[in-house]
């Protein structure tokens, strides 16, 4: 379904003078008002991608589509973006107030007014109690909060994260996560969050687009992309799946379906990992690894131990066949 | 041997530098104070207390003109090497983008250092002389139609000369905090719709202000203790502080030569104290 404030790339291509192509071609739709989640290794184009929508790189070719207007020669403060940075990039010599109403200054709207729509925001992100204090007298989360107000004091249609979870603790990570989701959900605006975790993409997107090479991998909804890795690169960089070679091609056997037999594939147990409500048995099964995740409760009524034989068997339903 | 304590340890490891910088910086300073309590004869210097020296210098009307004098030689170098220091640093902060580049350029802006202070200013005398090369040019371009006199032996002269000895003191901290200033501060100030100069002057030069402050303090002091450009540049005609201190020591008039520089010490410190006043370097050293 087509709204709005729909973002579309449309054959976006990211060339540098070097050669080195960052992004190849690239063509997608973001829908409005959903959590959307770039995800990929480090030097797959997901970055350089955000960059383009917000304009801190300049499209080599093709075009970036908000609203159904050509923003991709706008400048970033025109297109209806905002962008939070990896590091916040707070102002370091502003206070929290001033951070969040930086963008009303250089409009020139009056101390007053942009100071009250600040303290707005501020309580948005419940940070209006250290509205006087400066950048480095806040804590990761809490600067993240003030960098969250100040990117959303635009008004933006779309709010680009870039790696927004990053220089948080884990668990840290784990609330700043709710609170985005949740963000975006009061607000009812699109996000793009691009971030290297697959476990933060399927905590928090309506979609996921996992990017390698440049290129797409596969774009769809958490769970489709999670259930039918289209590649053996996405089946990997999901986790939780093994990959095995069969006569017609490669396949993907998630690791909770593997379960050890009295007879089948013959493996041998390279490690043994207890992760709580599973465990984690590493094998290897001729050349290839096969990670099972046996519930903690089967696995111990039979106990393995590295170097032991074992018979890893699967339902063959649930082999999901790789396209690539 | 009985382990020392740390206290001891602290104090001797302490003393080496301790021990030079009252040989050579606290006992000259002190010599110099004490000395200019002292009076002087033409033949004679009289180790008594006395506040002639002092009397005669705040009594007299030129110790007023020439300390204005220093005065508006270190404000105007300042501004200009302000202007100058800022741009240049900018631009190898902010437009040069690779490293090796970089440093390649910083180290041409010292290339003049390799040569000393006073063939630098003088190179300048050939430059800008009556027929020097500026007013030659001048003339065959058609600009001028007889020599331009105020070029050389001029405070247009001193001042160039100044700015031309100095800029690189300015440029060099305002470089060193430049570069300290994140990046994504500026996409971000880009982001939020500011322009150029609004980057500027809303996030450049406010965290550039430490670094301006320590060119700043390079600049004033240099030109406030100086004596030999001004009396070069000016061809004589020109005086400052340093030249009165000179003058003193060149007429024997030591007692004398000793309260001027007392005076100018505390005069530059109270500026320093201003300036330090204003913004706080501390966290750039």
């Amino acid at each position: 379904m087509r709204t709005g404030h729909d973002l579309e790339l449309v054959h976006v291509t990211k060339r540098y003078p070097n050669g080195a192509v960052a992004v190849d071609n690239v063509s997608h739709l973001f829908q409005a008002g959903s959590y959307v989640c770039l995800l990929g290794p480090s030097g797959c184009g997901k970055s350089s991608t955000l960059r383009m929508i917000a304009g801190h790189e300049t499209v080599s070719d093709g075009a970036i589509l908000l609203s159904n207007r050509d923003v991709s020669a706008l400048p970033p403060a025109k297109r209806g973006t905002a962008m939070m940075f990896q590091s916040y990039a707070l102002f370091p010599h502003l206070t929290v107030r001033d951070n969040v109403a930086f963008s009303l200054k250089m409009k020139g709207v009056d101390r007053s007014t942009r100071d009250k729509r600040a303290m707005e925001l501020l309580e948005l992100v419940d940070m209006q109690r250290h509205q006087d204090r400066l950048p480095d007298q806040l804590s990761g989360g809490q600067q993240q909060r003030v960098a969250l107000a100040r990117a959303l004091i635009t008004d933006p249609q779309v709010l680009l994260l870039d790696e927004p979870l990053s220089a948080l603790d884990p668990f840290l990570r784990i609330r700043m996560r709710t609170e985005l989701k949740k963000l975006q959900r009061e607000l009812g605006i699109t996000f793009i969050h691009v971030t290297h975790g697959q476990d933060e993409a399927l905590a928090l997107a309506d979609e996921i687009v996992v990017m390698n090479n440049a290129v797409i991998e596969q774009a769809g909804p958490a769970r489709d992309v999670w259930m039918r890795p289209r590649s053996e690169f996405v089946a990997r960089f999901m986790g939780g799946h093994n990959v095995i070679d069969l006569a017609g091609g490669k396949a993907a056997i998630r690791a909770d379906a593997v379960r050890i037999g009295t007879q089948g594939q013959s493996a041998t147990v390279i490690n043994v990992e207890y992760q709580g409500a599973h465990v984690a048995l590493a094998t290897k099964m001729g050349e290839s690894d096969i990670l099972a995740l046996i519930p903690e409760a089967e696995f111990f009524e039979n106990p393995k131990n590295p170097g032991e034989s074992v018979f890893l068997t699967w339902d063959e339903g649930r082999l999901h066949r790789l396209q690539a | 041997m009985k382990a020392m304590s740390d206290t001891t340890k602290g104090w001797l490891l302490a003393s080496p530098l301790t021990l030079i910088l009252v040989v050579f910086l606290i006992a000259p300073i002190v010599m110099i104070a004490v000395v200019s309590f002292w009076t002087a004869t033409e033949w004679s210097i009289v180790p008594a207390f006395s506040l002639e020296n002092y009397q005669f210098l705040f009594g007299s009307d030129v110790t007023y003109r020439v300390f204005f004098n220093t005065f508006k030689y270190a404000a105007i170098t300042w501004a200009i090497t302000l202007v100058i220091g800022f741009t240049v640093a900018w631009y190898l902060a902010f437009h040069i983008r690779s490293l090796p580049v970089q440093i390649a350029l910083f180290l041409l802006c010292t290339i003049p250092f390799w040569t000393s202070n006073i063939i630098r200013m003088i190179s300048w005398i050939p430059f800008l002389g009556r027929n020097g090369l500026a007013n030659n040019m001048l003339i065959s371009m058609g600009v001028v139609d007889e020599p331009v006199e105020w070029l050389l032996y001029s405070d247009f002269s001193v001042i160039l000369a100044f700015v031309h000895l100095y800029t690189l003191f300015m440029v060099v901290p305002i470089f060193n905090t430049m570069m300290r200033i994140d990046r994504s501060l500026l996409e971000a100030a880009r982001d939020a719709g500011a322009s150029g100069f609004q980057i500027l002057t809303n996030v450049v030069l406010p965290l550039t202000k430490p670094g301006i402050m320590i060119g700043s303090i390079f600049v004033i002091t240099l030109v406030m203790g100086d004596f030999i450009t001004v009396r070069f540049m000016s061809g004589s005609q020109s005086a400052n502080v340093g030249r009165l201190i000179s003058n003193d020591i060149a007429l024997l008039q030591y007692p004398s030569a000793a309260a001027t520089a007392v005076v100018l010490l505390v005069t530059v410190l109270i500026t320093i104290g201003i300036l330090l006043r204003l913004v706080d370097i501390r966290k750039e050293l």
